[in-house]
């Protein structure tokens, strides 16, 4: 009976599909002018460079686009979606992936089950992957926006010719919390330690940014290679897990603004984000100082070659002003496009947490570099350890007596039924 | 008092299966995103859905896939089951083992193995996963069922309708698609159906060999799922609820009727019985 | 009928190119490392995750027995009811199973995180919150719900079968209920409940959604680690491979435990 449905699901499903067909084809129409595709997103063409974005219409691109999750203006009907902007522009397909962090976008372009076009990882690891070979030099005559992102952001540390990568986004790691659940005002990654919120504690879920909290609360450098100092790290995160309620990255939005968690590490503009849509959550820059991050668009190795313009395109409509402005608004984290800045209102400009003094961040914040291979592998170990847990001992006796208490069953078993049918 | 208990047992089990489904509907119609906390009536989920760009191109993929996987097995499976059945003991045995494998082998196994080997390709040639490597994933798993639901008609056949059909004059060929085929095609479409449903509803497979250009339902919903989570995906389930509500109610009734009818048959037969 | 032999060449080509090498592409995988060069350290370094593993099959193990505790009587009362409300209660009891289990393990989240449904029931009198997500619990529920219809499918279809009258002549001998489930009704079940064991333990040994989803990555299971491995936060395909090679041998011995190998017996689910 589960058979019969499956078919007339098929069924009704191909029914439905047949209907969106139609409108698909709708589109294909000569491209409108620019200013009017603006206008028609409520967009100021003044705004817009004049960067010839028609070139590629009719030509039916597609390119792949690896994002983090929350991290692009779009999924709202309320605000503007960009790459609808850009596919209406270009007439270039965009096909828009998430990912939740810079290690699993790096196993997916290892392990070739993924082929984008464009990637958004952070500092460190776009230097591993540069180290790697795993991205490819940009043409930055196709990429005339570069000039529109604050001078402090060009040749940076992790790309130091800056010939990879194009800054996309920035900000710190920040502590968020529920008012209503926690008692008085945090000002230290100790909060995450504290007993008081055991079981109502999130913690990163993955090693680098959850081992930069343990460096960070413990005054190690964010970027340290010692192995004594990575096995505290881990000793601190062992210790924390007993109270910890969960090990997560985008989930977080959904437990912290539902008010299932008391107190989390997490990025500040996805913190903005979630106090916009939960009063009762406020965020802070722990006094012991944190990491400051900036994640920055690369086209991969692995690209399509024929796509690779196209992309170039894409990075470049990403530097627009109102482009930027769009996103930097809609996810809460900082823009490196100075024009965009210019556009946020003033209490956002003020805020020291999101655009913070130049002092601050020299005083309290450290990048993330890419650390040398053994002792990432080390922090990879110590991170799968405790992700594992203690060796019980008991579960292998345990274990194999259930195994050959099962094992005697059946075989009596077998036998009893043996001897009956004689 | 037995029967009570034991009605009372299966309302308890039956709770217990539809509790979860029965909250995603409800909070579909719920006004905010919230999962938690009901805020109002509202059907505009429903509307976003069928405006979702994303979900609705997963649901066709999905559909591609399966038809064409199930389709494929179906046609292989059928000719295997036949090649099978007339096999001697040892390559019989040899090659119901090997069918064996898709069916026990743990999913996440199965799929990690096949992204290994795709990967080997898209290493050293053009290649790129896709529908293509989707199809031959989900034709791997699906073939087993075919052959499961085939073999045992064609077990069942009488060798004897093969050769009277050849005393009356067919030739082999003929023979097998007169006397054969019509008789394992029941064994072929309850094979094909079930490799449907097997594609339709296939989640780890998919996500180990789907790339980056085609993503199934399961894929998209799994991808949801780890981000802010939109009741989109509840009215989905909500929908796709009351289709197979629906299907299974007809069929039950249709299957009932057909119960009935016997039953009353077979009174009458005794009752005439008696009679005589 | 003997060149309809030869109709089965394709599908052994098949066998043999999408079955038999990519689990050999495995095993090569679980032996070599980075460079290909043969080793054994991935199997060595699968005595760290040792913990991890005992903790998946203990979980696979509590949630089989849960499973089978919960289907005998449920699939007896169905196999005992009228022609009618069995294939009601079957019925009943796919229905649930087409919807996508992520679909419906993520309802449960909804019901068990501390502001959620159950906790607001509790709520109401006073009680709770209870921390009743992110723990083992909760993984071992997930795997319940998700596979319980895996054993009482199988246990209906033997029980099914069971005459009523055997039933009722060992109640007439004097049968009390004890004698009654571990004499009659227990052996006769065997086939069923060894094929449900297959389909529960299977599928919780290897799952990594439930666990993630409902063990919100504090109760990793095998599956989480090996996912990791492929496409997670920490690559390494070789080790990956070792893990997938460990738990492929623990589903092997299960099978030659609970099943006929390679029986050609129609599959039920």
């Amino acid at each position: 009976m589960k058979k019969l449905l499956s078919l007339l699901i098929a069924a009704a499903m191909l029914m439905g599909l047949s209907g969106c067909g139609d409108s698909a084809s709708a589109e294909d129409e000569k491209r409108e002018p620019t200013e009017e595709i603006l206008e028609s997103f409520g967009m100021d063409p003044e705004l817009f460079s004049d960067y010839d974005y028609g070139r590629f219409y009719g030509k039916e691109l597609t390119i792949n686009v690896a994002n983090w999750g929350e991290y692009l203006s779009m999924n709202d009907d309320e605000i503007l979606d960009v790459n609808e902007v850009f596919e209406a522009l270009t007439g270039i397909t965009v096909n828009y992936k998430t990912y939740a962090s810079n290690e699993t976008l790096y196993s997916k372009l290892l392990s070739g089950g993924a082929t984008y076009d464009i990637v958004i990882p952070s500092d460190y690891m776009i230097s591993k992957m540069i180290n790697e070979g795993m991205l490819r030099k940009l043409d930055f005559g196709n990429i005339p926006n570069i000039a529109n992102i604050m001078p402090s952001f060009i040749n940076p540390q992790y790309d130091p010719t800056n010939e990879y990568s194009v800054p996309y986004l920035w900000g710190m790691v920040c502590i968020i919390y529920n008012t209503k659940m926690v008692d008085g005002e945090i000002d230290s990654w100790s909060a995450l330690w504290d007993e008081n919120y055991a079981g109502d504690i999130l913690m990163f879920n993955n090693p680098r940014d959850a081992f930069g909290i343990a460096q960070a609360y413990l005054g190690y450098s964010l970027n340290t290679e010692d192995f004594g100092e990575l096995e505290n790290c881990a000793d601190l995160l062992r210790e924390q897990k007993e109270i910890v309620q969960g090990y997560v990255m985008d989930e977080i939005f959904d437990k912290m603004e539902g008010g299932s968690a008391a107190i989390a590490p997490y990025y500040v503009g996805d913190a903005v984000t979630m106090c916009a849509d939960n009063p009762d959550l406020e965020f802070v820059i722990p006094k012991e100082g944190t990491n400051w991050f900036v994640d920055a668009i690369c086209v991969p190795t692995t690209a399509d070659s024929e796509h690779i313009e196209a992309a170039e395109a894409y990075i470049n409509f990403l530097c627009e002003p109102e482009i930027a402005f769009a996103n930097c608004d809609y996810v809460g984290y900082s823009t490196p496009v100075t024009q965009a800045y210019e556009l946020l209102d003033d209490e956002a400009k003020a805020d020291e947490r999101r655009y913070p003094s130049d002092e601050f961040l020299s005083e309290h914040t450290e990048v993330f570099i890419n650390i040398s291979e053994p002792a990432n592998a080390y922090m990879q170990e110590l991170w799968t350890g405790l992700k594992v847990g203690e060796s019980n001992v008991w579960f292998v006796p345990l274990f194999l007596a259930a195994l050959i208490a099962a094992t005697i069953f059946v075989n009596v078993y077998r036998a009893r039924k043996k001897k009956r049918d004689f | 008092m037995r029967k009570t208990s034991s009605k009372l047992y299966m309302y308890i089990v039956y709770t217990f299966l539809y509790l979860p489904i029965l909250v995603l509907i409800v909070f579909s119609f719920n006004q905010s995103k919230s999962r938690a906390n009901w805020t109002g009536f509202t059907l505009h989920w429903y509307a976003d859905l069928f405006r979702d760009e994303r979900i609705l191109t997963a649901l066709m993929n999905t559909v591609i896939v399966a038809v064409c996987a199930s389709v494929l097995s179906t046609v292989l499976g059928t000719m295997a089951a036949i090649g099978i059945n007339n096999m001697k003991k040892g390559g019989r045995t040899f090659l119901m083992c090997a069918t064996y494998i898709p069916v026990i082998n743990p999913e996440i196994i199965m799929g990690v193995s096949l992204m290994i080997f795709f990967n080997f390709f898209v290493m050293h040639s053009g290649f790129k996963f896709g529908f293509a490597t989707l199809i031959l994933a989900h034709i791997s798993f699906d073939v087993p069922y075919v052959i499961y639901n085939v073999l045992p008609k064609l077990r069942a056949i009488n060798p004897s309708i093969i050769e009277a059909a050849q005393d009356l004059g067919c030739n082999p060929r003929q023979a097998f698609f007169k006397a054969v085929v019509p008789q394992i095609m029941p064994g072929i479409f309850s094979g094909f159906l079930m490799a449907l449903t097997y594609s339709v509803d296939d989640f780890v497979v998919s996500y180990f060999t789907s790339g980056t250009n085609v993503e199934t339902l399961a894929v998209t919903i799994e991808s949801m799922t780890r981000v802010k989570v939109s009741p989109k995906i509840n009215a989905l389930s909500a929908i796709i609820f009351l289709i197979v509500c629906a299907i299974m109610i007809i069929r039950n009734l249709l299957e009932n009727r057909k119960l009935r009818r016997d039953l009353a048959l077979s009174r009458a037969a005794v009752k005439g019985g008696e009679r005589a | 009928m003997k060149a309809s032999r030869a109709l089965a060449i394709p599908y052994v080509v098949w066998v043999l190119i999408f079955t038999v090498v990519p689990l050999g592409l495995v095993v090569w995988f679980a032996m070599t490392d980075t460079d290909g060069k043969l080793t054994l350290d991935n199997i060595f370094a699968m005595s760290e995750y040792m913990s991890v593993l005992f903790r998946s099959i203990l979980f696979a193990i509590v949630a089989t027995i849960i499973c089978l505790i919960l289907a005998f009587p449920a699939a007896y009362i169905i196999s005992r009811a009228n022609k009618i409300n069995q294939s009601t209660l079957i019925v009943l009891l796919m229905v649930p199973m087409w919807i996508n289990f992520l679909l419906r393990t993520y309802a449960w989240m909804t019901l068990l995180e501390p502001n959620g449904l159950i906790n607001k029931l509790f709520g109401i009198f006073g009680l709770g919150p209870y921390p009743l997500i992110n723990n083992s619990g909760a993984v071992i529920l997930g795997m319940v719900y998700n596979y319980l219809p895996f054993m009482i499918l199988p246990l209906y279809s033997v029980m099914v079968k069971i005459d009523q009258s055997v039933v009722e002549a060992a109640q007439d001998l004097g049968s009390n209920k004890v004698r009654l489930v571990t004499k009659i009704l227990l052996p006769l079940s065997m086939p069923g409940i060894s094929t449900g064991i297959i389909a529960v333990f299977v599928p919780s040994v290897s799952t990594f959604i439930i666990s993630r989803m409902l063990g919100g990555g504090t109760n990793d299971l095998i599956g989480d680690i090996i996912e990791m491995q492929f496409s997670g936060n920490s690559y390494n395909p070789h080790l990956g491979s070792a893990m997938a090679l460990v738990l492929m041998i623990i589903v092997m011995f299960m099978m030659s435990l609970f099943n006929q190998f390679g029986s050609e017996e129609e599959v039920i689910l």
